[in-house]
């Protein structure tokens, strides 16, 4: 029983970042009808605006070690410490949720740049030109950030105080030996946040109503007189704020790298496809249940029947849901079905 | 028969004879000249040019570019060192030495890079292009034992000496050795033999271990030699788990551990999947727990410089090996330290020193041998014995060509003194300790002549 709790919890978290990566892709192709291979590039910037942050917090006053004479080596003192002492510290341990308060502006506007400088210009263009061309912006950002951050990855430590495990078998009357990390509970209610927040502004605002018609018949909506290219282009950054947000917060769980985009853009993509194209609910839906079942099929007693079933059980599920449901979970017709 | 002579008095087998004569005499020195006959026949042979060529053939993309960089740093000063530049680095501490500083057999050396991404088939393409289309007469470099197992046999069909980089499964000098591939690296089982006894007086002879291996050549052979040290302690094995290549995610094989009745965990990670499942292990609060009256212990049998900086402070106090450390006071590794440190601003990793000695030993190697042909210099490298490269007394051992020698054990720093204080030494372990026999891996070197 322990176990099986285990495993749903490691899911519902997994589904988090899954569902919080893939609800920016279907945005984007939903609204744009763009398949932006980019898409995880962003998630990767989103992680190194908290990298850039930290670094930034932990500028340092280097005292030299005398006793190596090769080369320079130094131990660091933040000026952040020398400043103002304990808060100093403090406000260095809060690194990673304050650096959501930076990313937010930076991602709007990498968001809105590319959208206005390349993305809007293949909008007609089929969507092999646009994988192509978004591919090749994805390769470019990340060797960008390769050149200035290097390949290793970066520690991000949490805050102290949420940086060890909660003691979550007691409040469920389970055993003692069942805890799980702080700062993935805190990643999995940050994920149901912003998705919910996500939805209510497409389904609570004008704005949003107007963005959902968009989706839904783009030029009758044009014909009515409204702007609906530049609501797209705000959606695209948006999109990019969201998908650089999952990036923050997910630092310190994984230590960013430049690749880390890469790593999960097949996973976003197979979460959008099972969820059906173009749907914001089948996405999130898709998310949480591949990260579950992802989860599951990585327990021993599952492995020890089907052996290496956790590496292929997403694909796997792609498969069985695209021939039982070739749309998607939640696909609509007529999305990319010309 | 009669024996006709000509106008001028040679009869036909007068001219036979001279002929005869002639041609003996012709040959003569190459019957005393080691590798003349070979000297027509090799590949790449450099004949009459005034350089060599090597080939550097690094991960310069992917997960480990940074070590490839490393590793490059070091091939060039190695290159310098050899050409008589610089201040001649381990050139000054190796004994026995051949080399001159004036290139290899009067050569000057230059290289061409390749770039491995970590990938056999990359590596393999990268490696023949540098073999067919640049010339190279021995190439080196790399990060992963499935590259060095996959250019190692590629250097064995072609006739081509490979001086392993960093490569620790078993494997390379095991099952899967070849003549023309030499590791000076440590491998897995001088890992465990090393760990063992230090694993015995710090965490006792009863304890329950969780392995999580990565599922590759490498990852398989440390998990084993692991094993079959701390099962050789008393310990018992709880569990050895799979992981795939570059998980990102660890966590759905970590919350199994919680309760497994397991109070160490094993992490047979490299890189990237390292400093991963190290973060998540730790934020799972492993190292807090309490189970079986023990606290729970995390090893990480191999270490890099890259991991323990990838890792920040979650490394601090676990245990693991090394090939080497900057950090080491005996004269060799303070020469190439100082060499190094001079010449890039930073100290060099165990990867960049496994480079640059393999360099070194290489191009010492074809001056014992008088000749670039490979299996005179095959021959040279085969049971050369060394000191003054940092590792103490060195061997190179001709059964499977695996180099035996000094290995350290390490504790992740408590409290470093720098940003390059990251691993504290806590043994210098010494040889006769990781020695084992070649036979126990099975394989075959395969031939001299290719």
């Amino acid at each position: 029983m322990d176990a099986i709790f285990l495993q749903i919890l490691n899911g519902l978290d997994k589904g988090g970042a899954y569902a919080l990566i893939a609800l920016g892709l279907t945005l984007v192709f939903g609204t744009l009808g763009v398949v932006n291979f980019a898409h995880g590039a962003l998630f990767m910037l989103g992680a190194f605006c908290s990298v850039s942050f930290y670094k930034l917090l932990t500028l340092s006053k280097q005292v030299k070690d005398e006793s190596i004479t090769f080369f320079d080596a130094f131990k660091e003192q933040p000026y952040l410490e020398i400043w103002f002492g304990d808060y100093g510290t403090a406000i260095i341990d809060y690194a990673v949720p304050l650096s959501i308060l930076f990313a937010i502006p930076v991602m709007l506007l990498i968001g809105l740049i590319m959208e206005r400088g390349l993305i809007r210009h293949f909008y007609k263009r089929t969507h092999a030109e646009q994988i192509l061309v978004t591919f090749g912006l994805a390769i470019v950002l990340q060797e960008l950030i390769k050149s200035f951050f290097g390949a290793n990855p970066i520690p991000m430590p949490p805050p102290e105080i949420v940086s060890g495990s909660a003691p979550i078998g007691a409040l469920f009357g389970l055993g003692e030996s069942v805890v799980y990390p702080w700062w993935r509970l805190i990643y999995l209610a940050f994920s149901g946040i912003v998705i919910a927040a996500v939805f209510a502004f497409l389904n609570m605002t004008t704005y949003g109503m107007v963005v959902r018609a968009g989706m839904m018949d783009r030029e009758t909506v044009g014909l009515l007189g409204i702007d609906v290219e530049r609501r797209f282009t705000v959606v695209f950054g948006l999109a990019a704020v969201v998908t650089g947000l999952a990036g923050v917060m997910y630092a310190p769980i994984l230590p960013p790298d430049y690749h880390m985009g890469m790593d999960f853009l097949v996973l976003s993509f197979v979460v959008v496809v099972v969820g059906g194209m173009g749907s914001l609910g089948g996405a999130v839906a898709a998310g949480f249940l591949l990260g579950i079942l992802q989860s599951f099929a990585s327990m021993n007693e599952i492995k020890s029947i089907f052996p290496g079933i956790d590496q292929i059980i997403i694909y796997l599920v792609a498969v069985i849901i695209l021939l039982v449901r070739p749309r998607g979970l939640l696909g609509r017709e007529g999305v990319m079905e010309d | 028969m009669s024996d006709k002579k000509n106008s001028a008095g040679w009869s036909r087998r007068d001219i036979m004879k001279a002929a005869g004569a002639f041609s003996a005499a012709g040959t003569m020195p190459m019957f005393f000249s080691r590798g003349a006959w070979a000297a027509e026949s090799f590949r790449n042979d450099p004949g009459n040019s005034a350089t060599v060529k090597l080939g550097f053939n690094v991960p310069q993309t992917g997960a480990y570019a940074d070590e490839g960089a490393d590793e490059l740093r070091a091939f060039k000063l190695a290159v310098k060192h050899l050409n008589g530049e610089g201040d001649g680095g381990l050139m000054n501490t190796m004994k026995p030495l051949s080399l001159k500083g004036n290139g290899i057999l009067g050569k000057k050396v230059t290289y061409v890079t390749g770039d491995t991404q970590t990938k056999s088939d990359a590596a393999r393409a990268s490696a023949k292009r540098m073999i067919e289309k640049d010339g190279v007469l021995m190439f080196s470099g790399g990060s992963s034992s499935g590259v060095a197992i996959a250019v190692q046999s590629l250097a064995q069909e072609m006739g081509v000496i490979f001086m392993a980089g960093l490569t620790h499964s078993n494997d390379t000098t095991g099952k899967d050795k070849r003549r023309y591939g030499f590791r000076h690296f440590f491998n897995a089982k001088m890992s465990g033999a090393a760990l063992g006894p230090v694993l015995k007086k710090e965490m006792g002879t009863e304890r329950a271990a969780y392995h999580l291996t990565a599922d590759y050549t490498w990852g398989w052979t440390q998990e084993e030699s692991i094993k079959e040290t701390t099962e050789g302690l008393g310990w018992k094995t709880v569990k050895t788990v799979r992981t795939p290549v570059g998980a990102g995610d660890f966590s759905q094989y970590i919350t199994p551990i919680l309760n497994s009745g397991a109070d160490t965990l094993i992490l047979n990670h490299y890189g990237k999947d390292m400093i991963n499942s190290l973060t998540q292990a730790i934020q799972f609060g492993l190292k807090d727990k309490n189970v079986n009256g023990k606290t729970f212990e995390i090893i990480v049998p191999l270490y890099s410089r890259l991991m323990a900086q990838g890792a920040g402070k979650n490394l601090r106090g676990i245990l693991g090996t090394t090939n080497w450390n900057w950090a080491l006071k005996d004269a060799g590794s303070q020469a190439f330290v100082k060499s190094f440190g001079s010449e890039y601003g930073f100290p060099p990793s165990q990867a960049a020193h496994t480079c640059y000695v393999q360099t070194l030993l290489y191009a010492n190697a074809c001056e014992m041998a008088g000749t670039f042909y490979p299996p005179e210099v095959i021959k040279q490298l085969e049971g050369f014995k060394f000191d003054g490269m940092g590792n103490g007394k060195t061997e190179y051992r001709a059964e499977d060509h695996q180099c035996f020698k000094d290995v350290l054990v390490v504790r992740g720093n408590e409290n470093p003194t720098s940003q390059f204080d990251l691993l504290e030494i806590v043994q210098e372990v010494p040889r006769a300790q990781v020695e084992y026999d070649a036979k126990i891996f099975g394989g075959e070197l395969g031939p001299y002549k290719v």
